[in-house]
């Protein structure tokens, strides 16, 4: 199928989930990929993988600082400028060690930048231009912003504050008669490399996943669980007391 | 640590999980700084039934995550690919654009680089041999930070020991595979019943010239050797779009018991026999649906129950080859034990790529076991004797049990293999037939 209709931006496309979602948008039809990453051989390996899956697609490769706001707002401008994107996926982040954070502001300061900071202003930037053109904007967040957790709070709120902006868009689009789409995604554990040193029992294959993303985009829904379960288990998670979620260990 | 089994799921001891994601880092991730680090393993897809993929204590670098293709030439059919690919992802890339793999096992859900390590065959081994005639480079990672090259023409030593050296050389990090030209994905396939072994050999011989693939189904409770013989070529069929769209299924729990066992076993072989006697003949198939089906049915190595299973997979000359299947099977009948998926096949006549590779002329017999402790082990030595006396040999990627001696006589290029292993390397499986 010729669909060079479909412009798609990854940014962060090296972790494992973003890698797999473009996998299927390359399967069986040809889009013009845009993938950006901090490391540029890295991300030109998984484009050498996607020009395989799909001979006739395009897919560039830019490498970029994430974090600094003047080359964001400097890498979608130069992107846009190239055709306007139908899909970006905002999919960067690390999941910091909680200790490390508790120990070092500095660590925390990285993981607040790198899970918060950085996907919301990519968003921002992203969403200025599409506003007008239609598309969807999908971000990825994570269970772990639903309620901050002793395991990993700093993480966790990070994605809270991913998630709140992608309410705030979502309102601000919806008032304006858009047709530009803000979908968040919040996977839970999946199996990747990050999570390869923990056991893999209830982790989400990264496949499943990456599906789940893909669909949802298409459909343009406002949230998606990642196995769906995690929309129920995280609902009775939020409402619990916190004289009992205090007392529980996760 | 990560509980970790492999498909037989004997048991599932604790392992040290690596994650194996980019190829610049492999090196890294495995080099060993001091002597105190214990050794390593590389681990694909986990699809092989033993313990050759297992190194209980130690670490497991996961090669899964590693699965990027790096470039395909659509016009000679020459794929390079990281080692964690799976042969699935591979002929779905390929297949739309005319090519598939040449060899493939009865699982597509193995990795490159397992394939590789253990050498494995598909159906068509007296016409293209196994998957390392395929192979036409590739790299290996050792835990002295070295990088070696190696192909049939260049360090070919490095790339005999590689090529179904059960991982024990370094970690295959990326290959070069030949695929072939195939006009689709659609198979002229064929089923004939046979009654007993002489008639499952002239089978097999007469089937060689005019038959790409050649299996049979076996009912290893029948004594006498009766089962179908199954044939197929590729069809000249032009179609490159056509998915095999059947919809996996999952075994969804381990159920308390086998399910396979002596009162099941029995109705069900007969049931097959019957129905495949009448729908005999000719037909049309596709490829993922005839080559692979266990590959629809998830998860289902889990009907073997708690305790796992065991495949003894063996190949004897074909010199007294028909005596030796014929006391195998009369062994097997008399212990009752068995499973319905019961393989015997013949191997062309000719030599494997690798010092250590399964294949060789000959004929070759496979079945799965519920693992019933020391019932089974009882059988399995009867099973040994007739192998050892028949000068034959068991597959390494199958096995969890064989006695070293019979190991050592069965793989005579062993010594000269030993000269290429990675010290920084061991696994359960080496540890058991090597010594370390």
């Amino acid at each position: 199928m010729q669909d060079t209709q479909q412009r798609i931006v990854i940014i962060g496309a090296t972790s494992s989930i973003a890698e797999h979602c473009a996998r299927l948008w390359v399967s069986g039809r040809t889009v013009a990929l845009t993938l950006v990453g901090r490391d540029a051989a890295r991300t030109e390996r998984v484009a050498a993988d996607l020009r395989v899956r799909s001979p006739g697609s395009s897919v560039q490769v830019r490498a970029a600082d994430l974090l600094d706001p003047r080359a964001i707002r400097a890498l979608a401008d130069a992107i846009v400028l190239e055709g306007m994107p139908t899909q970006v996926l905002i999919a960067h982040g690390s999941l910091p060690d909680q200790q490390a954070c508790q120990a070092s502001l500095d660590s925390a300061a990285e993981a607040l930048q790198v899970n918060a900071m950085s996907p919301v202003l990519f968003a921002e930037a992203f969403a200025g231009h599409m506003e007008a053109s239609g598309g969807t904007i999908t971000i990825i967040g994570s269970v772990a912003g639903d309620r901050g957790r002793r395991s990993n709070y700093v993480y966790g709120a990070a994605k809270g504050l991913v998630t709140r902006y992608a309410q705030g868009l979502q309102h601000r689009l919806a008032g304006s008669g858009s047709r530009l789409r803000v979908v968040l995604v919040k996977p839970g554990p999946t199996a990747t490399p990050m999570t390869a040193h923990l056991p893999q029992r209830g982790l989400a294959p990264v496949e499943d996943v990456a599906r789940q993303i893909v669909d949802g985009s298409a459909a343009g829904k406002a949230t998606v669980y990642a196995p769906g379960k995690w929309a129920v288990i995280m609902m009775v998670i939020r409402h619990l007391p916190a004289v009992v979620f205090n007392k529980m260990n996760i | 640590m990560v509980k970790v089994s492999s498909w037989g799921r004997l048991d599932s001891q604790e392992h040290q999980l690596v994650a194996l994601g980019d190829r610049s880092q492999v090196i890294r991730q495995i080099v060993r700084q001091e002597a105190a680090v214990g050794p390593g393993l590389a681990q694909g897809n986990a699809r092989s039934y033993g313990d050759v993929c297992l190194n209980p204590g130690g670490r497991l670098w996961r090669t899964t995550g590693m699965d990027r293709f790096i470039a395909f030439d659509a016009a000679s059919g020459r794929l390079r690919c990281e080692a964690g690919t799976l042969l699935r992802d591979i002929q779905r890339m390929s297949l739309p654009q005319g090519w598939l793999l040449p060899v493939t096992p009865g699982t597509q859900m193995v990795t490159v680089g397992g394939a590789i390590a253990n050498d494995v065959h598909g159906k068509n081994h007296h016409v293209l041999g196994s998957f390392g005639d395929h192979v036409l480079g590739l790299r290996l990672a050792r835990t002295d930070g070295s990088i070696i090259d190696c192909g049939p023409q260049r360090e070919p030593a490095w790339f005999a020991a590689t090529v179904g050296g059960m991982g024990l050389t370094g970690v295959i990090v990326e290959a070069e595979l030949q695929l072939r030209r195939v006009h689709g994905p659609w198979l002229v396939t064929d089923t004939v019943p046979y009654r007993n072994l002489d008639e499952f050999f002239h089978l097999a011989d007469s089937s060689e010239a005019g038959w790409e693939q050649t299996v049979s189904w076996i009912d290893c409770l029948s004594g006498i050797g009766r089962g179908l013989f199954f044939r197929a070529n590729l069809a000249n069929i032009p179609d490159l779009s056509a998915q095999s769209g059947r919809k996996p299924k999952r075994v969804p729990f381990v159920p308390p018991v086998s399910l396979v066992n002596g009162l099941s076993l029995r109705p069900f072989n007969e049931t097959y026999f019957q129905l495949n006697r009448l729908k005999a003949g000719r037909a049309i198939a596709h490829f993922e649906q005839y080559t692979y089906p266990l590959d629809n049915l998830h998860d289902w190595n889990r009907v073997y129950g708690p305790r796992g299973f065991y495949q003894y997979q063996s190949v004897v000359p074909r010199a007294g080859g028909q005596g030796a299947i014929h006391a195998m099977l009369e062994a097997i009948k008399a212990s009752g034990q068995g499973s319905f998926l019961a393989v015997l096949k013949t191997f062309g006549a000719r030599d494997s790529v690798g010092m250590m590779s399964f294949p060789r002329p000959g004929v070759t017999l496979a079945l799965d076991f519920p693992n019933r402790g020391a019932t089974t082990a009882r059988l399995f030595e009867r099973l040994d004797a007739i192998v050892r006396e028949h000068g034959g040999r068991i597959y390494a990627a199958k096995d969890a049990r064989m006695p070293r001696d019979l190991f050592e006589s069965g793989y005579p290029r062993l010594a000269e293999f030993l000269q290429y292993r990675d010290p920084g390397i061991s696994s359960s499986m080496s540890r058991r037939l090597i010594g370390s």
